[in-house]
């Protein structure tokens, strides 16, 4: 704004003061590590951690070309897909219900909102308790009726597991946004679709699901940033990205190759190349959104 | 209680030149009204002279010191906002008390200061109260409390009725003038309404893009308006402008008709000459108006007429006085007022 | 009345629940048997007797065999963590958002910029440089390595903007005219006004907080720091069925009731913050 700056306070100093907190925060854990990490992903350290050389590229191409890396990257767009796909179609179908007019909604709400609060990790817990194949009700209801279940020994039912663990937990968040997007929905418009002619399911797909279409997106990218990186304590905590390598995601092997095995030239680049995931599908989303503003 | 004193004050918002060089001296407790469309700067003078702005250049004195270069809080001065800003999370009380808690005072002192504006204000019983439990007369009577409680050498007042309905601007305005004359701050209104203007200042400061139009009492604006433009904006329905050419010591209007109006000035030379609605009578000799339309108030009726050469007048004449289709109208020699037709001013 | 009054949308959102409740409700049965009835896997669907019992086991740190750090360290552990994140993520965005709104001073958009990028990089990403920073500044296995990294925060910096931003430039004027300098204002002014913002920013931070496992996992070895939802999943290990999994289950169901009160008791807060925040 080019005119009246009276609503402004006088000082230079101060401001700084009061922004310093922050900027040093910043500065130190996330500037200084994430230049860090490029560094890194430049250098590779000798077998014995005492020198490191400059290798250009060769961390990301090392990487990029191990079949395994490309394998835990394809798993990772697969477990990203089902979760958010499944977290979003449980939530917007509960959604609508409880858009209509039903007693006890609010009731219905609060019991449905909750979970949001269960750490990953402690949605994990629980879903184990129910299908560990020896002491889970469903794990040993499936193996009494002849289902060989062990999530310890078979990657699909393993992956199975930490999908529904991981959307499980995801589809409150889910359902409090496309509520409140079908509440934003006016009335008018649904009653001239009505009197339009379009019966209900056709009303939903062609008037609601476009109206709504912003929150889904703005969703959509919200649930594959949670199923790459907050899913860790799911995988964590059920099956440690096996059996094999059946649960590995890329966040998981970055763990794996830079905690466990200490590789820092590649788990590097593996930040980076995650980094630029994430910033690319943030850019996404901003230029989204900024199309939405211009409505 | 103060003199205040405008000396030479511009300002430009960038490229924007705001104002153009206003004066002003205002004596201890006078009244004077700042008005003007919108645009013309008057809000601008007004947050100079509080300190909420800082003028590019010009001086401004406040009991012949200079407060120019003064944080607003330094200035001694108390402002009336448009929406009255409360702070909604204080009561009333707290929002009375809120600067002369800052300056120190003691409790007692505060607490007597408060009970006594509010005695003024009538709103004693409204001390506990939050904003929003207010009607809109309500806060400004606290906005205004707010003010009075400071015991400033000036009040600021910018807008402060505008967000009223008809009736309580009315009340207001009249409440405001009574307090004003009681307490015998010098103070500086702004509005936009012309009504207001007329009405609450001992002066006016009539404001055309950035310039003071003219600086007078409501009675000399009224009948010696400097300009046209001040002319036409005081006085509702607003006044008659009819372009002529000076003939032989007389004014010629296009219509043909010659008026024996005297002023200095060459043949050929063109004016404007100006009437009052109300200042027109009936009568044949002078103007023929086309009757457009009647807009009756009661005991007038305001006439919207045209003449041959497509001028429009308007008349405010008795009701029941305007016949037919046309309307014959005479110019009262001593009602007219003389503008150059260049510049505007008057002649 | 455009949809005629069903059942059919109770159903539905009964099996919701239902699918929402399951898990828990298990849990919770679970942490009232002993150890051989989980163990043979025969859960029952109603409570039984042993739950004081597994409760002061898991509170006291394990019985017999097992021994793992007491739930009362780590419940204490996970709510300091979780109150010093929420805390210190308001108090510094709250400064900043200030900062950044009511003044004008040079290189304020690079300082909102710098702000305004980390919302891109959650602390997954970069976790393992962020690490070996922490062990440059030896800052592990301490609760100040534990917060003070997280805090740094561009949601709440841009909610506590777009708050200020909405608040009347005559409340600014109107201070300046009774003599409020800019802390003075902040104090007695936009603090009070922001209280529902801080409120709502705090339920969603606290659970934020409190949910936090890949950091906690990696900044703490010593158990005395360990936080619930860590130390639980490390009570699993590999999942074993010979686990002390009555007492597991108790961990759970404490490592899962705070945020879930937090959540349920302030509902109305908590969904204006979400919401909020992710404008």
């Amino acid at each position: 704004m080019a005119a009246p700056a009276s609503f402004l306070f006088k000082g230079k100093f101060l401001p700084l003061v009061l922004l310093l907190p922050q900027l040093i925060i910043t500065g130190v854990f996330f500037f200084w590590p994430a230049f860090q990490a490029v560094y890194q992903s430049f250098l590779r350290e000798d077998a014995f951690g005492l020198s490191s050389q400059f290798v250009g590229f060769e961390n990301f191409t090392d990487v990029l070309s191990d079949p395994t890396w490309l394998q835990s990257f394809g798993r990772t767009i697969f477990f990203s897909t089902a979760v958010a796909g499944l977290a979003l179609s449980v939530a917007l179908f509960l959604a609508v219900q409880a858009d209509k007019q039903i007693r006890a909604s609010t009731t219905f709400k609060t019991m449905l909102i909750w979970p949001y609060a269960v750490a990953p990790a402690v949605a994990a817990v629980l879903w184990l308790f129910m299908f560990h194949p020896n002491i889970g009700l469903f794990g040993r209801m499936l193996n009494a009726a002849g289902i060989p279940w062990d999530y310890k020994l078979n990657g699909d039912q393993a992956m199975l597991l930490v999908i529904i663990a991981s959307a499980w937990k995801q589809v409150s968040y889910n359902f409090i946004f496309f509520l409140a997007g079908l509440q934003a929905i006016p009335r008018s418009v649904l009653e001239a679709a009505a009197i339009d002619g379009a019966k209900p399911m056709r009303r939903f797909w062609t008037v609601v699901f476009p109206l709504l279409s912003p929150t889904a997106f703005f969703l959509l990218v919200v649930n594959l940033t949670y199923a790459f990186f907050d899913t860790f304590g799911v995988i964590h905590s059920i099956t440690q990205g096996g059996p094999g390598k059946a649960t590995e995601t890329l966040i998981y092997r970055v763990y794996t190759d830079g905690v466990m095995n200490l590789n820092l030239g590649t788990s590097a680049a593996q930040s980076v190349i995650l980094m630029i995931m994430v910033i690319a599908l943030t850019m996404v989303q901003f230029r989204f959104i900024e199309r939405k503003v211009h409505y | 209680m103060a003199t205040l004193n405008v000396a030479g004050v511009t300002k430009r918002f960038g490229t924007t030149q705001v104002l153009h060089g206003i004066d002003l001296d205002v004596t201890d407790g006078e009244m004077i009204v700042i008005v003007g469309a919108s645009g013309c700067g008057k809000s601008t003078l007004l947050r100079i002279v509080a300190g909420l702005e800082t003028a590019t250049t010009g001086s401004i004195r406040i009991e012949e010191r200079d407060v120019t270069a003064l944080e607003p809080a330094e200035r001694d001065v108390a402002m009336v906002f448009q929406n009255y800003a409360l702070y909604p999370h204080m009561t009333v009380f707290q929002n009375m008390a809120y600067g002369l808690k800052i300056r120190g005072r003691s409790p007692e002192d505060i607490r007597r200061r408060v009970a006594e504006a509010a005695g003024m204000l009538e709103i004693q019983h409204l001390l506990e109260r939050r904003p929003r439990q207010l009607s809109g007369g309500q806060r400004q009577r606290v906005a205004m409390g707010r003010a009075i409680v400071r015991d400033p050498k000036l009040f600021l007042f910018d807008e402060p009725l505008s967000n009223l309905d008809a009736k309580l601007r009315v009340t207001m305005r009249a409440e405001i003038k009574r307090l004003q004359r009681r307490l015998g701050v010098t103070s500086l209104f702004v509005t936009h309404d012309q009504v207001e203007a007329m009405t609450l200042g001992d002066r006016l400061v009539v404001m055309h893009q950035g310039r003071a139009a003219q600086i007078a009492t409501p009675m000399e604006i009224w009948s010696h308006p400097a300009d046209t433009y001040v002319a036409g904006f005081i006085g509702s329905p607003s006044m008659n402008f009819l372009p002529g050419v000076m003939e032989a010591g007389a004014v010629r209007l296009e219509t043909g008709l010659l008026l024996p109006v005297s002023a200095p000035l060459a043949d050929g030379h063109k004016v404007t000459l100006g009437i009052r609605p109300e200042h027109l009578l009936i009568g044949n000799g002078g103007l023929t108006l086309a009757v457009e339309l009647l807009e009756p108030l009661g005991g007038e009726t305001v006439v919207h007429g045209k003449l041959d050469n497509g001028t429009t007048v308007v008349a405010k004449v008795p009701t029941g006085s305007v016949p037919g289709d046309t309307l014959g109208v005479i110019l009262p020699l001593d009602k007219l007022h003389i503008f150059d037709a260049e510049s505007g001013l008057r002649l | 009345m455009l949809e005629k009054r069903s059942l059919w949308p109770y159903l539905w959102l009964g099996i919701g629940v239902l699918i929402f409740a399951f898990p828990i409700y298990i849990t919770v049965i679970g942490s009232t048997h002993d150890i051989s009835t989980i163990g043979r896997g025969d859960v029952p669907l109603l409570p039984g007797g042993h739950g004081v019992e597994n409760y002061s086991a898991a509170w006291a740190g394990g019985a017999g065999r097992f021994t793992t750090t007491p739930a009362a360290v780590m419940l204490v552990n996970s709510l300091l963590m979780a109150v010093l994140i929420a805390a210190g993520k308001i108090a510094i965005s709250l400064t900043s958002a200030y900062a950044v709104v009511f003044f004008r001073f040079p290189f304020r958009m690079l300082a909102f910029w710098l702000i305004f990028i980390t919302l891109m990089l959650p602390v997954e990403v970069r976790i393992i440089p962020t690490f070996q920073v922490m062990v440059n500044l030896d800052m592990t296995n301490s609760m100040a390595g534990l917060v003070v990294p997280l805090i740094a925060s561009a949601t709440a910096t841009l909610l506590f903007r777009q708050f200020f931003l909405t608040i009347p430039p005559e409340y600014v004027e109107a201070a300046k005219i009774d003599g409020a300098g800019p802390m003075r204002f902040f104090k007695d002014v936009v603090l009070p006004l922001s209280v529902t913002n801080i409120a709502a920013l705090f339920v969603i931070l606290f659970i934020y907080g409190w949910n936090q496992y890949l950091w906690p996992l990696l900044i703490v070895n010593d158990r005395s720091l360990e936080t619930i939802v860590v130390g639980l999943t490390k009570m699993i290990g590999t999942g074993d069925a010979q686990n002390e999994w009555n007492v597991i289950m108790a961990t759970a169901v404490m490592a899962l009731l705070p945020p879930v009160a937090v959540v349920v008791l302030m509902q109305r807060w908590f969904i204006k913050g979400l919401v909020e925040t992710e404008k």
